[in-house]
C-alpha cells in the first residue's frame, strides 16, 4: 500500500517537472548571455565565466524587426475589444435562445450546433476573402470583428440562461420592466458565473489565436500579435537565433494569460471539465 | 470540481412552454427574440456559415487567390484530379501531407490519452496531498499560446539544446531529420536497405517505403510537444468524469472482492467510457487541424516531412497562389475528419466495452 503511494508521487513529481521545468528553463535562458545558454542548454544559473546574468534578452525585444512593445499593445486592444464583443453578443442570443419564444428559434439553434463543429482551418480562405471584400484586410476592423463571432460561445450562454428560472422573468414584466431591462438589469446581473466563465476562456482563446491574425494582416507587421509576430521572428533572424530574446519574447506572450489563470483557475477548470461531462 | 457548481446542465423541459404562455409574449412579441439574437447570428453566417459553402465553391473554380474569384473560371473537379489522381508534385505533396498527419495523428491520441486518464486516475486518489499543485502543473502548458511553447520546445530541441544534455545518447539532430522513425528502428536492428520493389513501387506519388517509414524524427518531436501540450486538458476532463462516479460503486466491488486492478478495468473503465469516447473525438478531430506547431517549427520541413493537410491549406493559398486547390484540401480535409470520426465511433461501439 504504502509502496504504490510512494510510486505514484514519484510519477505524479516527474510529471510535474516535465510540464513546469521548460517555463523555468525559458525564463532563466532569457536573463543569460548567448555563448552560456549555448554552453549550458541545462542551467538554471548564468554562469559568471560567460557573462553572468544579462539583459540581453531583454534589450533585443524592442528593435526594426523584433516590436514586441507594439505587438503587446495589439494583442491587448484585439483581446479587450474581441472579448468584450462576444460576451455580449452571445449573451443576447444566448438569453434568446434560452428564454424567448420566436418563430426559426430551433432553426438557429440546430444552426449554431452545426457551426460548432466546424475545424477553423476549413475556413481560411474565404475569411481572408470576405475580409477583402469588406475592406477590412490589413486593418484593426478585420482583425478584432471575426474573433467576436463564437458558436461555443453562445451555446454557452444559452446553457446558463436556462439554468435561471422563468419566474423572474415574468415578476420583471408584471412590475412593468421592458424585454431589455428584464434582460439587462434582472437576467444578466444572475448569469454572472456564466460570464465570467465565458469571459475567462474568451480572453485565453482571443490572446493565443495565431490562425486568423495570420490571414487577417498578412501585410501589416505593425499590426501583428504577439503570438503571430512570435512565430515570424525566427525567421527574421538568420542562422545565429538570439534565444535570449525569443524566450524572453515567448514569456512575455505566457505571463498575462498566466497571471489571469492563477486569479480565475476555478472557472478555466470548471469550463474544460464541463464540456466533457456534457459530452 | 463541478459537482457542486455544474456549468452546463440541461433545462428542465418545461421551461420553453412556459415561456410560450405567460413569458415574454407579454412583452412585444416574437419579433424581439430576433432582435437579441440577431447580431450574434449575422456575424456567424458572415464568418463561418458562408465561408463554408465559399470553400466549396471556390474548390470548382480556378482561382489564385489574388484577382476578384467572381471573374474566374469554373473548372468542375479539376483541383481534386489533381490532388488525387493527376501524377505531379500536387498529388505527391497531398499524400505526403495526409501521410504526416495520419502517423502524427496515431502517435498523439494514444499518448495523451493515455497520460492523460493515467494522471487523472492518480491524482482522483482521495488521500493524495497537493492535488491542486499537481493539477495545476499539468494543465498550465494547455492555456498558453500554442506559438510560444512551440518556441520554448525548439529551443529545448535543438541540436544544443537541453533534450540532446539530458538524454543519454549521442547528439540527436531532431528538427532537421527527415528520416522515419520506423525507418530508423529498422536501421538499429541491422536492416539498412528498404526492399526494392518497395521503393520503386508507389502509390499517389510516394513510394511505399516512404508510407510506411513512421513520422520523421522532426514529426516526432512535434508530436511529443503537442501531446505535452494538450495532457493537461484532457486530464481534467478526466478528472471531473472520475469524480462523478460516486464512491458507493466503488465500495460496491470491493465488498464483492473484487482487486484495485479488477475495480478499475470492470467498474471504473466501463463508467468512463462516454469521456473517453469524448476525448477521443475530440483528440482526433484536433489533431488533424494541426498547424500552429508545424508553422512555427520548421514550415513543413525538413523534405516535406512535416507538412499536413492545413499547413498546405495555407501554404498554398497564402504562399503559393493557389487558392482554389487550397480549398479542395481543405474539403478533403473536412472528408478524412468525418471518416476518422466515425469510424472510431463505429469501433467503440462494436467492441461494446473499452
Amino acid at each position: 500500500m504504502t509502496v504504490r503511494r510512494v510510486l505514484g508521487y514519484v510519477v505524479l513529481i516527474f510529471f510535474a517537472l516535465v510540464f513546469i521545468f521548460p517555463f523555468v528553463l525559458a525564463l532563466a535562458s532569457s536573463f543569460k548571455t548567448l555563448p552560456d545558454i549555448q554552453a549550458n542548454p541545462v542551467q538554471l544559473w548564468a554562469d559568471p565565466q560567460y557573462g553572468g546574468w544579462t539583459l540581453d534578452g531583454i534589450n533585443g525585444l524592442n528593435t526594426q524587426s523584433v516590436r514586441i512593445p507594439r505587438w503587446a499593445i495589439n494583442s491587448t486592444v484585439v483581446t479587450v475589444i474581441a472579448t468584450l464583443g462576444r460576451v455580449f453578443m452571445a449573451s443576447l442570443a444566448g438569453y434568446a435562445l434560452a428564454k424567448m419564444s420566436y418563430p426559426g428559434k430551433q432553426i438557429l439553434f440546430a444552426l449554431v450546433i452545426v457551426l460548432l463543429a466546424v475545424p477553423p482551418v476549413i475556413l481560411l480562405i474565404p475569411k481572408f476573402l470576405i475580409l477583402k471584400q469588406l475592406g477590412m484586410l490589413n486593418a484593426y476592423t478585420g482583425l478584432i470583428l471575426p474573433l467576436m463571432f463564437d458558436a461555443f460561445a453562445v451555446f454557452l450562454m444559452k446553457q446558463f440562461f436556462e439554468q435561471l428560472p422563468d419566474e423572474l422573468i415574468e415578476a420583471a414584466a408584471i412590475d412593468g420592466a421592458s424585454a431589455w431591462q428584464t434582460f439587462s438589469r434582472v437576467m444578466l446581473p444572475l448569469a454572472a458565473p456564466g460570464l465570467i466563465a465565458l469571459t475567462i476562456l474568451s480572453v485565453q482563446g482571443i490572446w493565443n489565436e495565431f490562425l486568423h491574425p495570420l490571414i487577417a494582416v498578412p501585410g501589416a507587421p505593425e499590426l501583428a500579435t504577439l503570438p503571430l509576430g512570435l512565430a515570424n521572428l525566427r525567421a527574421s533572424f538568420g542562422e545565429a537565433q538570439p534565444w535570449n530574446t525569443i524566450l524572453a519574447g515567448t514569456l512575455i506572450t505566457t505571463i498575462p494569460i498566466a497571471i489571469v489563470f492563477f486569479i480565475f483557475q476555478r472557472y478555466f477548470q470548471q469550463g474544460v471539465a464541463a464540456t466533457g461531462v456534457k459530452g | 470540481m463541478t459537482a457542486d457548481t455544474p456549468l452546463i446542465v440541461e433545462a428542465a423541459p418545461r421551461a420553453e412552454t412556459f415561456t410560450v404562455k405567460r413569458g415574454m409574449r407579454l412583452k412585444g412579441g416574437s419579433s424581439l427574440g430576433w432582435l437579441f439574437s440577431a447580431p450574434a447570428l449575422i456575424g456567424l453566417l458572415v464568418f463561418v456559415a458562408i465561408p463554408i459553402v465559399a470553400t466549396a465553391w471556390v474548390s470548382l473554380r480556378d482561382w489564385s487567390g489574388l484577382v476578384s474569384p467572381f471573374e474566374t473560371e469554373y473548372v468542375g473537379f479539376e483541383k481534386y484530379n489533381e490532388l488525387l489522381f493527376a501524377d505531379g508534385v500536387r498529388r505527391t505533396d497531398f499524400a505526403l501531407s495526409i501521410r504526416n498527419n495520419f502517423y502524427y495523428v496515431l502517435f498523439v491520441v494514444p499518448i495523451q490519452t493515455t497520460l492523460a486518464f493515467v494522471l487523472a486516475v492518480i491524482l482522483n486518489n482521495k488521500f493524495l496531498k497537493g492535488k491542486g499543485f499537481f493539477r495545476t502543473s499539468y494543465y498550465f502548458p494547455s492555456i498558453t499560446s500554442s506559438i510560444a511553447v512551440t518556441l520554448i520546445f525548439v529551443f529545448l530541441f535543438q541540436t544544443s539544446g537541453a533534450i540532446n544534455a539530458i538524454l543519454p545518447f549521442e547528439t540527436i539532430n531532431w528538427l532537421d531529420n527527415a528520416n522515419g522513425l520506423f525507418h530508423n528502428v529498422l536501421g538499429v536492428i541491422g536492416i539498412e536497405d528498404p526492399p526494392v520493389w518497395m521503393v520503386e513501387n508507389e502509390f499517389m506519388g510516394v513510394t511505399f517505403w516512404q508510407w510506411i517509414a513512421g513520422p520523421s524524427v522532426a514529426m516526432f518531436a512535434i508530436i511529443l510537444l503537442v501531446s505535452w501540450t494538450s495532457i493537461g486538458t484532457f486530464m481534467l476532463i478526466f478528472l471531473a468524469g472520475l469524480q462523478s462516479i460516486p464512491e458507493s460503486v466503488e465500495e460496491a466491488a470491493k465488498v464483492d472482492g473484487a482487486s484495485t486492478f479488477q475495480t478499475f478495468r470492470h467498474v471504473i473503465v466501463p463508467l468512463m467510457k462516454p469521456t473517453i469516447f469524448f476525448v477521443l473525438t475530440i483528440g482526433i478531430i484536433s489533431t488533424w487541424q494541426v498547424f500552429d506547431q508545424i508553422y512555427a517549427t520548421n514550415f513543413g520541413g525538413p523534405q516535406k516531412t512535416t507538412i499536413t493537410p492545413a499547413f498546405l491549406i495555407y501554404f498554398q493559398s497564402f504562399r503559393n497562389s493557389q487558392a482554389s486547390l487550397a480549398a479542395a484540401i481543405a474539403v478533403l480535409l473536412l472528408v478524412v475528419i468525418m471518416v476518422f470520426t466515425f469510424t472510431q465511433r463505429r469501433l467503440i461501439k462494436s467492441t461494446g466495452d473499452v
